[in-house]
């Protein structure tokens, strides 16, 4: 029996610091995949800072993130695509409204293995390419080889940007391997003579090569690299948001902050995406 | 006397608990999973609470969900092509609204939104619009399209599989069963005869020794996380199969059925070596003291009886594969094609679920058609199941 109560005793006084730290959190940040690295630093970095302050980060994507900002289960939604107007509606039906910071961009860069000598094409090839009406390297001034067309799933956020800014909404070609994961995408490009693919910049490594774009119809061709990607001149660029909503704002003002101030955006470049300026 | 009544009664209480709770959370899931599945072929192929519309002149007055698709997809770009006038086809969206009004005419609120949606589609005649139904005033000039449900035919039958192609989507589920079925297949013809001899070379000829070393090795087979069989597939089998058969691509069912035929091997091996063992001494005795050799009793004695055993083992190793998921999802390229050849990308099933089902909205059309996958996938198993049962009743008798 006595022990019975000091074990009972152990196991409660386990969970009061866990229940005090609960308490802490102060600040949820949910939606994004691709947000979610650079938003689990912030967290960190802020929170090595701020002592007591705690900051949870959730994945799940963009949709689900906004969706539960209207439903005011998260503070913050993190999105890689902006807003449409029909979340914004419901935002607006509920008598709030949103706000939009920009934290950081995020380019996403076309791949094919290092062996293949074509090294730029236009966004109207890329096009032909992904939704399957250009099927031969030799159609885009390459040698005669069948091409291997690598995507995400369709789940993933990557994917509907590629589809939406790249491929004018068409869809994907249904030959497509649709790979689960972006390394899966690399490894496999990186093995696959014919193969092209498309990852975020941060992916792009010597086993791979990254194609320069022309969104000009063949004028000017660009290089996937991060100066490009901050200069804009890199076309496949997004930016990555961070929505709350304004009557929040006062407590979430010390993270967004800190988030564009300097510090934050080092954090960014380090991680692998663009910086703001 | 009575303690141990109370107890006695405890614990069948317990035993009478415990196996209710299985029964009913099983039944549950069934349930569950026929009632989610089955409600797809109620839904239209539009998502719920949207709806397409065409101005009032247009003569066109009804559009399947395939051509819808190839519309938004620029694959038609002309009204005469579906029954209409020789006009080019004009979308219209969100954002074609967005870029033809300002805010301000939208209103702050988007209030004035469907007074713009009315004033647009009554201008353009060649205009297709695709809104919320809250952005459809309430006298609305144009001709609203009603899209039937999916029908049993467009799911079993159909060719395309685009869960989340907007605004239809497409479920055409004839590529994942026939991927499902093909990966299965040669997985078995490659498992069987392996199988097989390694089970005879176990139980018959094998020493004590090389059993000893052998048995715990096929059996580590089955503890390894299939997740480590995907990666080792594709880093290995992938390239080695693009190489030998000069392939564009490596991915392929040929990759998927090889891992999956090496997981379904420790099962085939261990039960049907099991089988093998049962066969009575005085049986395998009686054959080799009538001058029979070792072999020509393994083949015309031990074989035969061990038979229905076989049997089992393996249908239960193939029916492991066909629920896989991870390492099938890894290799075999995940592309929704008719399969054609073993040396081409397929998309299984269980591989579509597990992809899909994370970022699939709850309780929206793509979730019940993952549902409806799961289904088929469920009537596959059993079957499979109900064939083991069937055999091993036949060999009580």
């Amino acid at each position: 029996m006595k022990k019975n109560l000091i074990a009972l005793g152990l196991v409660i006084s386990m969970m009061i610091p866990s229940v005090m730290n609960a308490q802490k959190v102060n600040c949820k940040v949910k939606g994004s995949d691709t947000c979610l690295p650079l938003s689990q630093k912030f967290a960190e970095v802020y929170g090595n800072k701020h002592p007591g302050s705690g900051i949870s980060v959730i994945g799940g994507g963009s949709g689900v993130g906004l969706s539960a900002l209207i439903s005011g289960t998260t503070d913050i939604a993190q999105s890689s695509r902006k807003m449409k107007i029909s979340e914004k509606m419901k935002i607006t039906d509920a008598g709030k409204s949103v706000k939009e910071v920009i934290i950081a961009y995020d380019a996403l860069a076309v791949i094919v293995n290092p062996s293949n000598p074509v090294s730029k094409m236009t966004r109207e090839q890329l096009e032909g390419v992904f939704t399957g009406k250009i099927t031969n390297w030799n159609q885009v001034g390459g040698p005669n080889m069948k091409i291997i067309v690598y995507s995400r799933e369709t789940s993933s956020g990557t994917y509907e940007f590629f589809k939406e800014h790249v491929m004018n909404k068409k869809n994907f070609a249904n030959s497509a391997l649709l790979m689960p994961a972006t390394g899966a995408i690399v490894q496999s490009v990186s093995q696959t003579k014919g193969a092209i693919g498309y990852v975020g910049l941060a992916y792009v490594e010597k086993d791979v090569k990254a194609l320069n774009v022309s969104y000009d119809k063949g004028k000017t061709y660009v290089t996937p690299n991060v100066a490009n990607a901050k200069s804009r001149k890199y076309p496949i660029t997004r930016p990555l948001y961070y929505y709350y909503l304004t009557s929040a704002s006062a407590k979430l003002n010390p993270f967004v902050s800190f988030i564009i101030s300097s510090e934050g955006q080092k954090i960014v470049l380090a991680e692998g995406y663009v910086p703001l300026s | 006397m009575t303690l141990k009544k109370i107890i006695e009664r405890f614990s069948e209480g317990i035993l009478f608990t415990s196996s209710t709770v299985t029964t009913v959370a099983v039944l549950f899931i069934v349930i569950f999973l026929f009632k989610s599945g089955i409600s797809l072929f109620k839904t239209s192929s539009i998502e719920e609470g949207y709806s397409l519309a065409l101005n009032a002149r247009n003569p066109v007055k009804k559009l399947t969900s395939g051509q819808v698709k190839d519309i938004f997809n620029g694959d038609i770009t002309n009204w005469k092509e579906v029954g209409g006038k020789d006009q080019d086809i004009q979308l219209f969206t969100l954002d074609e609204l967005s870029a033809a009004y300002t805010e301000e005419q939208m209103g702050a609120k988007f209030e004035r939104l469907p007074s713009c949606v009315e004033d647009y589609v009554s201008k353009n005649e060649n205009v297709i619009t695709f809104f919320d139904n809250r952005y459809y005033p309430k006298h609305f000039s144009g001709h609203l399209l009603e899209m039937p449900p999916i029908s049993f035919k467009e799911f079993f039958l159909g060719r395309e599989w685009y869960p989340t192609a907007i605004p239809a989507a497409q479920f055409g589920v004839l590529p994942l069963i026939l991927g499902t079925l093909w990966v299965t297949l040669l997985a078995i013809l490659i498992a069987l005869p392996i199988g097989l001899i390694t089970a005879i070379y176990m139980a018959e000829v094998a020493s004590e020794r090389v059993r000893r070393i052998f048995k715990p090795v096929i059996e580590l087979l089955a503890g390894i996380p299939s997740v480590v069989y995907g990666f080792f597939g594709l880093v290995v089998l992938v390239p080695a199969i693009q190489q030998l058969f000069r392939l564009p691509v490596g991915e392929t069912a040929l990759a998927g059925s090889i891992i999956l035929a090496i997981m379904a091997l420790p099962t085939i091996i261990t039960v049907s070596e099991d089988a093998i063992r049962a066969t009575p001494v005085s049986m395998k005795e009686a054959s080799l003291a009538l001058g029979a050799s070792h072999w020509q009793s393994v083949q015309y004695v031990v074989l035969p009886y061990a038979k229905s055993g076989i049997m089992a083992a393996f249908i239960l190793g193939v029916g492991r594969a066909v629920g896989e998921t991870m390492a099938v999802l890894m290799v075999t390229g995940n592309a929704a094609v008719m399969p054609h050849s073993f040396l081409e990308p397929v998309r299984t099933i269980p591989a579509t679920i597990a992809a899909e089902l994370g970022e699939a909205p709850f309780g929206g059309m793509h979730f019940k058609a993952l549902f409806a996958l799961g289904i088929i996938l469920f009537i596959i198993t059993f079957i499979f199941n109900s064939l083991v049962e069937m055999i091993k009743s036949k060999n009580n008798q």
